[in-house]
């Protein structure tokens, strides 16, 4: 026998089930509470600095089917690389800019919608910088534990050519489901699929 | 941060200890589980910052599932409990700070939502959502009624033990945690096939909350205790201890 290390353990996950909206997003669910609105909703407080944009996306299920019941949060630095986080030691975030907001899927086609600014860049662990990005986390219905992924941009290739992360993926052929398209002036969108050919990349950070 | 820095980052997830993602006795995970396998990386800033919410997004009543959709003067049907515990990282320090979020069905086992449709009434004051920041310690506490099982269509006879979920922010998103938390002697538990994807009964115990009759406020409420653990941060020489040591 030799001594005991005295960690706990992470509580086991257990799937958000079909009506996460009613903890989450209750007004957006129909349960009038909280003064009527629900957090994350809006990720802008104020006149925000940097690049506004809006990012668009439909998380699909293997058979290509929309999910109709998912929960999406995307958590992200502002426009000059800095979190809003109470452990942010570089810098103070745009006070306007609250790098967080979560969105239901419609009701009818499953699209989320993130009203946001373009991220600034972030160093990585040795102090090279990534490429601008946002961490996205899924959660619904059949998901046993919140699926953690990332969203790139494609027109930052320079950017995404020296990413400590997008370099070190085996699978090149994969990078492309991390990346968000430019789809008009300030519109990105980004498709999440759960299985098949296109699979998302997704992280065990 | 460097290697010399004090941010060493956070813990792996000891996936034997969490769900896989494909588990066919639980139906909808069939087409919603990637097949490929997770790609690892350490750490970064990005999964160890989180957002903040302060003590001023929570109202009075937020913490009181009784009372905060009920009318004035009314309150919501069903057996009066209390749920309280700690939330905790894996070095067992509490943390503080923590938006807590969490839903459940009425007495009866039904959830107030458009595309519920269980027989069971809705109580008209009952919304089923309360939150709250967890307290110094990372202590909390909140009153609810016991939520009913409900049948749910998985199988043809599948039925969902008494349970509350939790939603749980910690101080870095790498912490982001959605779990359920049952009920001490719900002969449930066992036939369940979402508490069926959880790999060892030690994981099934840890999200049972007990009853605790020394907390159970006479002629008034039940207590349960409910301790909720989020992944640990990696910690320095000047640091390892257990809090309060
Ligand atoms: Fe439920």
């Amino acid at each position: 026998m030799v001594q005991k290390l005295e960690y706990l353990k992470e509580s086991p996950s257990q799937t958000a089930g079909p009506y996460v909206h009613i903890g989450c997003m209750p007004n957006f669910s129909g349960i009038e509470i909280y003064g009527g609105s629900d957090l994350g909703r809006s990720m802008k407080t104020g006149p925000v600095k940097g690049e506004e944009i809006t990012v668009t996306g439909i998380v699909h299920d293997g058979m290509g089917t929309p999910l109709r019941d998912a929960m999406i949060e995307i958590w992200q630095a502002d426009a000059a690389g800095l979190y809003a986080s109470a452990n942010e030691t570089r810098g103070k975030a745009d006070p306007n800019f609250t790098g967080w907001g979560r969105s239901p899927g419609d009701p009818e086609t499953g699209e989320f919608v993130f009203e946001t600014v373009k991220p600034g860049r972030v160093p990585f662990r040795d102090g090279r910088l990534m490429a601008p990005h946002a961490t996205l986390w899924i959660v619904a219905r059949g998901i046993n534990i919140g699926l953690q992924t990332r969203m790139y941009f494609e027109d930052e290739a320079e950017a995404n050519a020296e990413d400590p992360i997008l370099t070190r993926i085996e699978h090149q052929s994969r990078v492309p489901t991390l990346l968000a398209r430019k789809t008009g002036e300030g519109a990105y969108r980004f498709d999440i699929h759960l299985q098949g050919p296109d699979e998302t990349i997704f992280f065990d950070f | 941060m460097t290697e010399n820095g004090q941010n060493r980052g956070y813990i792996a997830r000891d996936r034997d200890r969490q769900p896989d993602a494909y588990t066919p006795g639980y139906k909808t995970s069939v087409k919603r589980s990637p097949q490929a396998a997770l790609l690892s990386f350490p750490t970064t800033l990005s999964e160890e910052t989180s957002p903040v919410f302060g003590h001023g997004l929570i109202g009075k009543l937020d913490n009181d599932l009784i009372h905060n959709y009920a009318k004035p003067g009314e309150s919501a049907i069903g057996p009066r409990i209390i749920v309280y515990g700690r939330l905790l990282d894996e070095t067992g320090r509490g943390v503080p700070g923590a938006l807590l979020e969490f839903w459940q069905a009425n007495a009866g086992g039904r959830y107030r939502h458009k595309k519920e449709g269980y027989i069971a009434p809705l109580d008209p004051n009952f919304g089923g959502c309360g939150r709250l920041i967890t307290g110094e310690d990372g202590s909390y506490e909140f009153r609810t009624i016991q939520p009913g099982p409900y049948p749910w269509p998985n199988g043809p006879n599948e039925w969902r033990p008494a349970h509350i979920h939790f939603s749980v922010f910690g101080h870095g998103f790498a912490q982001r945690l959605i779990t359920q938390m049952y009920f001490e002697g719900d002969p449930l538990i066992p036939l369940c096939p979402i508490v069926g994807v959880l790999k060892s009964q030690q994981a099934i115990d840890d999200l049972t909350a007990p009853l605790d009759m020394n907390r159970t406020l006479p002629m008034d409420a039940r207590a349960y205790k409910f301790d909720i653990v989020l992944r640990g941060r990696r910690q320095t020489y000047f640091e390892n201890r257990r809090e309060g040591l």
